[in-house]
């Protein structure tokens, strides 16, 4: 036994020593690092982490009616309120009255109850003018919508610090009055359409780049070095450019007096102007221009690692070209394959300037509508809950790719 | 030019020949020649061995041999049929290439299958063979590992293994041993040749590596400048190289100028830079040029005190360099007028030579050969 354990206190004591050792250097790199890793934590991750709190942040109603939340809680939930409660919003109301947040209640009540808006900031001037009670006949003389309720069991389920009806409304679910998920009325079902639409753009962008992109890969590793120098220029040049311009061109190409059909007219191929730009068709080429050197880059960079012998080798060996091509060469191109590929769909799941520019109507992703709610609806909440969706399905695909085929096998350098 | 006239190379006859190049060119600009004018025939059941520096033209050889270069001008007869138009997969010629190439998604014995797979043998009688193959570079154990768990040694014996499952009869290594480290490489010279007499293979292979072209073949061709300089077995090749060119290259060689005087009993007589006559072996000396070279191994000059064999030439210069290598003394000897004479003299009999001190040294006139060019 004591043997055994001077051995072990040795090798700990080896272990330690190695480790201290090695401590400069991990400093040094630790060190190197910092900057990057701050650079991170300032720009990438505490957005995300602020992105996800604000998709189930609620504090309206908390903060600006939180009498009328006390007063809620005797309720029995069947009925109209009685009199305290409505005293209590009377009171609430009034101070939000002087502090200009009513319209901020109604906004996050009318989300869930059209129409809301408005009737609390009616309920708010009328407040400022009351000096005492009763409050509950006034209201529901003012409308009915107090009377009801749904109204009531709403504001009282608005209490919680957390809310998870962004996040429902992002994937067209919502929470009955009874406190249950289901889903949204068809005709009020948007969001999910919007990101089968997202995904399925992506998609096809990322099938057109590969198709497209595959062959230039593969005719850039075995072109002569000058001819490979200027095709490599002609796949980065629209790297180097502006998304916007590039946008911007096949706006000025694809509109309907664009160089595009006027070269089709005056070939007498079409006698009346074809309708290309706000099309699916204009977006789908647009972003798979501008996504081709994204998948055509890694893909290069496999296929450059892998030996031109290997092909002679499978030649020799009997393969005919095809057979030695497909057997030999295509598998090895796999990591490229999926890299580019996966690289290509998680950007094009973002896409939002060209789908705007080029696209129609039912050609807006995801990131159209964040930007709407973000900018237009100032509804940060949807905005937030619709990002969270849409991270979380790029990290799902990512996760299915690694699961498919392997982290080593997906070469992104 | 040529050397040697082209008919000296067809020393093979016909009915033996496995390969015939005849009058074989390879330009790849239409100006410049990497090959000109190759006439070899390789015999069956011959280990042959391309030598030459690179850009001797060697491995365009074999390129246009295993179909991935087509020769511009010429004629190349695989058992008498010609297969210039052939592309590799029907050649059913095995090769090993320099870094291997072997199929790194695949198992080891999926690579040893693979050729297997295109001559319609499939399942057991698959896994045999491989089996077999694998066995023979005794590596039956590692048929499920990936070639990237394989040491260099390991992979070189599946690529040898994946050449020969298919029982091709013509083989053909290009550089094959060139990345491994010595002792291994010398190794695996000895279990390729053993393999090519066992089996009965015939092989062409190349390298610019003279010590592992003299211990493995039956015949060498050595490379330079687009042509054959000399085509022989090793020893005649090490003992009576032909030109300057193969006598530089196949060992070490102390190469000097020297003009033809006579011949006196059986032997060239010469007269050196510096006035002094030497003898020399009367070997093929078409007679027509006065100036010629004359060369001489290291091995072959010792200490004029130690000479054994009666009258030799004796000649003696000013030691500029001296090492030690083990089993003998390096000496670099100033003579004849400035020549740099390298002597390779057993330890034991280094005695009171310094550097910068004069040297007596001997060579006997049978291991002076006298070059025209």
């Amino acid at each position: 036994m004591s043997v055994t354990e001077t051995v072990d206190i040795e090798r700990i004591r080896t272990f330690v020593a190695v480790r201290r050792a090695a401590r400069p250097a991990r400093r040094a790199a630790l060190s190197l690092a910092l900057p990057l890793v701050g650079f991170l934590i300032v720009a990438f991750i505490a957005p995300i982490l602020y992105l996800l709190v604000t998709a189930v942040d609620n504090p309206e109603t908390r903060s600006i009616l939180p009498r009328t939340l006390t007063a809620l809680e005797s309720w029995d939930g069947v009925s109209t309120p009685d009199e305290p409660v409505f005293a209590a919003l009377a009171a609430d109301l009034k101070l939000a009255k002087e502090d200009s947040t009513a319209s901020q209640a109604g906004k996050r009540l009318n989300y869930e109850i059209p129409g809301m808006r408005s009737k609390v900031l009616a309920a708010s001037r009328m407040a400022a003018g009351l000096e005492a009670g009763p409050y509950r006949e006034k209201f529901l003389d003012q409308s009915e919508i107090w009377a009801a309720p749904e109204t009531w069991s709403v504001i009282r389920r608005n209490g919680a610090g957390l809310t998870p009806y962004y996040l429902l409304t992002a994937v067209d679910l919502q929470q009955s009055p009874s406190g249950g998920i289901e889903g949204v009325a068809p005709d009020q079902a948007i969001f999910l359409p919007i990101l089968g639409r997202t995904l399925l753009v992506a998609g096809i962008v990322t099938g057109l780049t590969l198709i497209l992109g595959y062959p230039v890969a593969y005719v850039l590793t075995i072109a002569p070095r000058t001819i490979a120098a200027v095709m490599m220029l002609m796949v980065l040049l629209p790297l180097w450019t502006s998304l916007l311009v590039r946008t911007t061109a096949w706006v000025v190409l694809l509109q309907s007096d664009g160089v595009i059909n006027a070269v089709l007219m005056a070939l007498h191929l079409t006698t009346e102007k074809v309708q290309l730009i706000f099309t699916r068709f204009g977006t789908v080429t647009a972003m798979t221009h501008i996504q081709l050197p994204f998948t055509i880059l890694p893909i290069y960079s496999v296929m450059r690692s892998i030996q031109p012998t290997q092909l002679r080798a499978a030649r020799s060996l009997g393969a005919g070209p095809t057979s030695a091509f497909w057997r030999i060469y295509a598998p090895q191109t796999l990591p490229g394959v999926v890299a580019g590929c996966l690289m290509t769909f998680i950007l094009s799941l973002g896409y939002y300037i060209t789908p705007a520019l080029v696209g129609g109507p039912q050609d807006q992703m995801v990131s159209n509508f964040i930007s709407v709610y973000i900018n237009r609806d100032l509804n940060w909440g949807l905005a937030a809950a619709l990002g969270v969706v849409l991270l979380l399905v790029t990290l799902a695909i990512y996760g299915l790719f690694l699961r498919l085929v392997g982290a080593d096998k997906i070469k992104l350098g | 030019m040529n050397a040697m006239p082209a008919d000296t190379f067809t020393t093979v006859r016909s009915e033996d020949a496995l390969v015939r190049f005849s009058q074989v060119k390879k330009s790849y600009d239409g100006i410049h020649y990497v090959v000109k004018d190759l006439n070899l025939d390789v015999a069956k059941g011959e280990f042959l061995t391309m030598l030459g520096p690179s850009g001797s033209g060697k491995t365009t050889t074999l390129m246009m041999l295993g179909g991935f270069e087509r020769p511009t001008l010429g004629q190349i007869l695989l058992n008498g049929n010609p297969v210039e138009r052939l592309p590799p997969e029907r050649r059913n010629i095995g090769f090993v290439f320099q870094n291997y190439a072997l199929f790194p998604h695949m198992t080891v014995a999926e690579n040893v299958a693979f050729p297997l797979r295109y001559r319609g043998i499939r399942g057991a009688a698959a896994g045999a063979k491989v089996a077999r193959a694998l066995g023979r570079v005794g590596l039956e154990a590692m048929g499920d590992r990936r070639p990237a768990q394989l040491s260099g040694g390991q992979q070189q014996r599946v690529a040898l293994a994946r050449a020969l499952v298919f029982e091709p009869s013509l083989v053909l290594m290009d550089e094959p041993l060139g990345a491994l480290d010595k002792q291994l490489r010398e190794r695996m010279q000895i279990e390729i040749k053993h393999l090519q007499t066992s089996l009965g293979i015939t092989m062409v292979y190349v390298t610019h590596d003279q010590s592992e072209a003299l211990t493995m073949s039956d015949r060498i061709a050595v490379f330079h400048d687009g042509r054959i300089q000399q085509l022989a077995d090793p020893k005649t090749l090490y003992n009576a190289p032909e030109n300057r060119f193969v006598a530089g290259f196949i060992g070490e060689n102390n190469t000097m100028p020297c003009t033809f005087v006579g011949r006196e009993a059986g032997l060239a007589v010469v007269r050196m830079a510096d006035g002094a006559t030497l003898r020399a072996a009367d070997t093929l000396l078409s007679g027509g040029k006065a100036e010629l070279s004359l060369s001489v191994r290291p091995e072959n000059i010792g200490l004029a005190s130690g000479q054994p064999n009666g009258p030799g030439n004796l000649f003696s210069g000013q030691v500029t360099d001296m090492f030690f290598l083990g089993d003998h003394m390096r000496l670099s000897v100033a003579a004849f007028g400035g020549q740099t004479v390298t002597a390779r003299i057993p330890v034991g009999q280094v005695r009171g030579i310094a550097v910068g001190g004069t040297v007596h040294l001997a060579c006997s006139p049978a291991d002076c050969r006298l070059l025209e060019d």
